[in-house]
């Protein structure tokens, strides 16, 4: 096992525990059990405007579902289709068995809203619950919770699913990291759940107070929300002497669920009886085949409120070509997010369309709309920096004129993208012109 | 009784002043006296030379945005309250000061300032009132060749 290598002498041993059995199913009756539950999903969002003019668009009904090859029939949903059914189009049940509502997160003008009904949150905590056991979780066990509530689905998404196990929540959520650290020394959880950024923000804390590895009771923790590197885990296992798990997921699917890792760390583990996820390339949209990497399209087969069919996430990663794992699952097993199909990039949690910048940039008199966009990690906390030109007739000798712009700049990017970005005046017509794609946004974090 | 100065945008990345100074200095024109404001991200160079045309061309023609504003000089005694008589004339009549730069000239006991106001006749009324000398770019640049 992995955590042999974990500079540790705590036990970071766990029972080999399934929470669901579902997770262990024989292929044959787990491709059955799909089928019969896409042939519900589709027939569950015919009733809804928005997909009957899209299934009749693409010639297609749920009889002519009849081998899950099928899927392939089925029209895609983007992420504009959901925009433009802002702000409940796509749900297929009455208003009054909504129990709950969240939000898609960054993106701003108008969010996306995803609703779930009484059943959809007791199926989405059953889903973190798999992951968490997979991860060591066990019912005796205390949970610090260091991911932002509100909207956003990391926070209630894993909430429930912690209580769901029987394991209790320290509802922390993000912030004053000096504080996180006290609650991890006094409250002794043996897991933490929040962004990998934000782990390894409250690891150099832990450092930075002297704290060693054994002197800390964490034993695991649980992250995601965010692209991350084999290198941070391996800086956030041996700063705190823990084992850290990777898990997949986004609102439009639940939430966090879709899959996580196990005891292994070697690939997430995808809860296919409640998802059919397809890796494809992303520009013929054919199927790639296991371990090159491709588009994941992801179709809720379970989902009342919403089953979302084949919505195209843009995450970027690959089916593993391997068999069932050691630890008893027989789930397919995905790769971490290797990249984006769209330009679309996360910063400190947030998703930031390069097109947002423009957007911005149009806002303020003076700007070009030419800009490059730069992120970093100079530390643990990424960085956006925008390269903004200056119309020559908006240059002024007087600084306080040109801090202006500059002020009006930046109020403008935080306005629209909701991130804070450091900004680089530079001179008119210096930034490359791009004549077919342009190259927008150069991401110098090391993401493997 | 105005003179022309040059602005020019710097990026803030090493050898950007140089470039400038070294492309001014190729086609022969001498710098008076300038300043330089910057900050993180960015400067704006303020040059006085006498044929400024020829060097908002030049720059120009480098690719450089420039921008020429009317500032006003004036000459003051090189001694301890020399500019404090000036600045006061400036806080009576109630003219803010954008920004100024002075320097010193060879074997003389003066020095002149270089003044941007928003509003620069305002200004050059005011100290012509005070009896405090205003100086032309004919006197600016004659006294230097």
């Amino acid at each position: 096992m992995h955590y042999a290598l974990i500079p540790t002498m705590k036990d970071l041993s766990f029972p080999p525990r399934i929470w669901n059995p579902a997770e262990c199913m024989d292929r044959e009756a787990l491709n059955a059990l799909q089928l019969y539950r896409l042939k519900e999903a589709v027939a569950r969002m015919s009733i809804v405007p928005m997909y009957q003019k899209k299934f009749k668009e693409a010639g297609v009904s749920v009889e002519d579902i009849k081998t899950l090859d099928d899927i392939r029939r089925l029209p895609f949903t983007t992420k504009q289709d959901l925009r433009e059914g802002y702000p409940l189009d796509y749900i297929a049940v009455h208003r009054s068995e909504i129990a709950r509502i969240h939000g898609s997160s960054g993106t701003t003008g108008k969010p996306t809203f995803m609703a779930y009904t009484q059943e959809d949150l007791r199926t989405w905590a059953d889903l973190c619950s798999r992951f968490l056991v997979a991860g060591g979780l066990q019912p005796h066990h205390l949970v610090q919770i260091s991911f932002g509530y509100g909207m956003f689905t990391g926070g209630f998404g894993l909430h429930y699913g912690v209580e769901n196990v029987g394991a209790a929540v320290i509802p922390l959520a993000a912030g004053n990291t000096p504080r996180q650290v006290m609650s991890l020394m006094d409250l002794k959880p043996e897991t933490l759940i929040c962004t990998p950024s934000y782990a390894t923000v409250i690891a150099e804390e832990v450092q930075r107070q002297g704290i060693t590895p054994d002197e800390l009771p964490l034993k695991y923790a649980h992250v995601g929300s965010e692209p991350w590197t084999e290198d941070m885990r391996h800086r956030i296992q041996d700063a705190m002497g823990i084992m850290v798990f990777d898990n997949w997921g986004l609102s439009e699917a639940f939430g966090p669920g879709v899959s996580g890792e196990c005891v292994y760390q070697h690939g997430m583990h995808i809860q296919e009886d409640r998802f059919i996820v397809e890796c494809l390339d992303p520009d013929t949209l054919e199927p790639v085949k296991p371990g090159e990497l491709g588009e994941l399209v992801i179709t809720s087969l379970s989902r009342k409120a919403m089953s979302i069919i084949r919505y195209r996430t843009r995450d970027l990663a690959y089916i593993l070509d391997e068999g069932p794992c050691k630890c008893g699952r027989t789930t397919k097993r995905m790769s971490r997010i290797k990249g984006r199909s769209d330009d679309m990039f996360i910063i400190r949690g947030v998703n930031v369309f390069p097109t947002q910048i423009e957007e911005a940039l149009l806002r303020v008199k003076g700007t070009a709309p030419h800009y490059v966009i730069e992120i970093d990690r100079p530390g643990a906390m990424d960085e956006m920096t925008v390269n903004v030109e200056i119309l020559p007739e908006y240059f002024s000798d007087k600084m306080s004129d040109m801090k202006e712009i500059s002020q009006k700049i930046g109020d403008a990017i935080k306005s629209v993208t909701g991130v804070r970005a450091k900004l680089n005046l530079v001179q008119y017509a210096t930034l490359e012109r791009f004549l077919g794609k342009a190259k927008r946004v150069i991401d110098k974090r090391k993401l493997g | 009784m105005k003179i022309k100065q040059v602005s020019v945008f710097l990026e803030n990345k090493p050898g950007r002043l140089y470039e400038v100074c070294k492309h001014l200095a190729d086609a022969d024109i001498n710098l008076v006296t300038l300043s330089l404001a910057d900050t993180e991200q960015f400067g704006i160079l303020r040059l006085i030379v006498e044929d400024w045309e020829k060097a908002k061309q030049l720059m120009e023609a480098d690719g450089r945005v420039v921008k020429i504003v009317d500032v006003v000089a004036t000459e003051i005694k090189d001694e301890p309250g020399g500019l404090a008589r000036v600045l006061k004339v400036f806080d009576e009549a109630n003219v803010n000061v954008e920004y100024m730069y002075a320097f010193t000239r060879k074997m003389e006991d003066s020095a002149i300032l270089i003044l941007r106001f928003d509003n620069p006749d305002f200004a050059i009324e005011a100290l012509q009132k005070a009896g405090i000398r205003v100086i032309s770019s004919e006197e600016l640049f004659k006294n230097l060749r």
